[in-house]
């Protein structure tokens, strides 16, 4: 039924968008209900890409030092606030429809978020209720209707228009700046939950995250990441020893993860974490398509493997073939 | 016991060196290996996983795309699936099929053959947009459960362990409902012989996007595709005492 009353609207949508003239972002804000994610800020950049007004959508089941933090960081202009316990898990169902019923209030052009797994899953949905077409992980924003992004696993690079009446974008975080503070947007009420219609059928249970004080993959300076040839969850004590000397965040290649060294949320590459570090050290990693997707924009990167011809030296500044568990103590022991 | 649909799209294997087309238009797909995009294989995998323990009835697969796609519907039989749909587009439409067009394609075949699982990959290695499942779960108005690495049946919901940036999320879902596979849902199974040959008289009905009322007008229009830019070939180190030289002298320690 949703369906055909998207099929039937679908004009009447576009007439009325196509009338603005001036553009006006909203943004989804990622986070904790303590602090602001990375990638919001990441997405606030884009924002300034794009011109024109820009209002950020803060909705959880304790936002306010997150409302705090957002009204500060600059480029915003608006603060939409919401609060509310059917916000826990930040179920999709519940909120697209805000996002929805805001895009419409403020008519905003565009609807942006930091690429991440929360915005993959809420962002398209969004989307389809608008019928637009979405567009994910963008890397570039050439004009207000025109954007960039990689595909077949970074191996190309597609420049495209957008079409549609309202452009529903997530922006990869490592290709904009971090936002700063410095802004002074007003706090205004979202539009309240009461006046629009929310999916059902889908319940929070609980969550597991994977607890470290290393710092965070997507902002991390430095990346250490270890594979298959780290050989074991016992070895990958090592990769931690030298990520902590250097200060590093840890990831890893599918391989290692599936061989169950690591969890699945350190996985590096073009279904995992995209990551663009100052240094990314690979380590008995061979450079699969697949894993070079998430990391060859990182600065400089360095490789150990004991295999000549692995692929991965074909993108390495630096690169030692060596046996890694002899290399990686000696860096270890070294590196001061 | 359940209805289940699932997506499969046919692209360039991931193991393929792609090069861009001299026109800069799009990739080169002429005499390149393609095969079934990996996240659909754990798609069809666990539906017919599901089927194997009595949770679902009939396993329908539905791709999208030009005449060849028809293999990847093979696959998908061999593999289990009891029947395909091949909604057919011509290449001049399929060079601009997006997953808006796909999602309202399965949205609507869902609702004509009265599914209560769809389950599709959670990107396609060759677009890499990672939309349909939530695309067709908003168009449905059904809940979603996206990138699942568990799921469990329980009565008339899906317990679903979902891959999250920090770790893990349990959410459950009523059906009917949408579920997008993660690499870790399942390891897909190997067609065998037999069941490749038993599959060759499995149907397919052939359909087009007409067929069942979605308009699947451009709504991208595509200016340019080309290469990454490329890194400049490093050095070859002959120590770890150079590495971390060299390292410091980059200002990395």
């Amino acid at each position: 039924m949703i369906l055909n009353k998207i099929l039937r609207n679908s004009k009447n949508i576009s007439s009325k968008i196509n009338g603005h003239r001036f553009q006006s972002t909203l943004i989804i804000a990622e986070h904790d209900n303590e602090k602001l994610a990375a990638v919001t800020r990441n997405a606030l950049t884009a924002a300034k890409k794009l011109g024109g007004e820009v209002s950020v959508l803060v909705a959880g089941t304790k936002i306010g030092s997150v409302v705090e933090e957002v009204s500060k960081v600059s480029g915003v202009n608006k603060v939409l606030k919401i609060e509310g316990e059917e916000f826990k898990g930040f179920l999709p169902e519940i909120v697209a429809p805000l996002v929805l019923a805001t895009q419409k209030q403020i008519n905003a052009t565009h609807v942006l978020a930091g690429s991440s797994a929360q915005s993959k899953s809420l962002l398209p949905r969004v989307a389809a209720l608008l019928d637009v077409s979405p567009v994910t992980d963008v890397i570039n924003i050439k004009s207000p209707d025109t954007f960039v992004r990689t595909i077949y696993a970074g191996n190309a690079v597609l420049t495209l228009k957008s079409l549609d009446s309202v452009k529903v974008l997530t922006v990869r975080s490592t290709s904009f700046e971090a936002a700063p503070d410095g802004g002074s947007g007003t706090v205004e009420d979202a539009v309240p939950s009461s006046s629009y219609e929310k999916g059902t059928g889908s319940e929070w249970i609980s969550q597991e995250l994977s607890k470290n004080d290393r710092p965070d993959l997507a902002s991390a300076k430095i990346v250490v990441s270890g594979g298959r040839g780290v050989k074991s969850t016992e070895n990958f004590k090592m990769i931690y020893d030298l990520a902590d000397k250097m200060g590093a965040g840890v990831g890893a290649s599918r391989a290692a993860v599936d061989a169950g060294f690591v969890p699945n949320d350190m996985q590096i590459g073009q279904t995992g974490k995209i990551v663009a570090p100052e240094l990314y050290l690979a380590i008995g990693i061979s450079g699969a398509i697949q894993h070079l997707a998430g990391m060859k924009d990182s600065k400089t990167i360095a490789a150990i493997n004991k295999d000549p011809d692995a692929p991965i030296f074909q993108v390495a500044d630096y690169g030692l073939v060596a046996d890694l568990f002899k290399a990686v103590p000696e860096m270890i022991e070294k590196i001061k | 016991m359940a209805r289940v649909l699932v997506g499969v799209k046919r692209v360039i294997d991931y193991a393929v060196k792609i090069r861009v087309k001299p026109d800069k238009l799009g990739v080169v797909t002429d005499g390149v290996k393609h095969g079934l995009n990996p996240f659909d294989e754990i798609a069809v995998e666990e539906a017919v996983r599901m089927k194997e323990k009595k949770i679902a009835s009939e396993i329908i697969a539905v791709s999208c795309g030009l005449p060849q796609a028809q293999e990847s519907l093979r696959t998908a039989l061999a593999m289990g699936v009891d029947r395909g749909i091949h909604v057919e587009v011509p290449q001049t439409q399929y060079d601009t099929l997006q997953p808006l067009h796909v999602s309202k394609i399965l949205a609507k075949i869902a609702q004509d053959e009265k599914i209560d699982v769809i389950i599709v990959g959670k990107q396609a290695i060759d677009d890499d947009s990672n939309q349909t499942a939530q695309m067709t779960a908003a168009l449905l108005n059904w809940p979603q459960a996206t990138f699942a690495s568990e799921i469990t049946v329980e009565g008339n919901a899906i317990v679903v362990k979902r891959e999250i940036d920090g770790g893990l999320e349990t959410i459950k879902v009523k059906l009917p409902a949408v579920i997008s596979a993660d690499l870790r849902l399942n390891e897909p199974r190997y067609a065998t012989l037999p069941n490749i040959m038993k599959a060759k008289k499995k149907p397919i009905k052939k359909i087009t996007a007409a067929d069942v009322g979605v308009d699947i007008a451009p709504r991208q229009q595509v200016l340019s595709v080309e290469d990454p830019p490329t890194r400049q070939a490093g050095s070859v180190l002959p120590d770890v005492d150079t590495l971390i030289s060299k390292l410091k002298e980059k200002g990395h320690l």
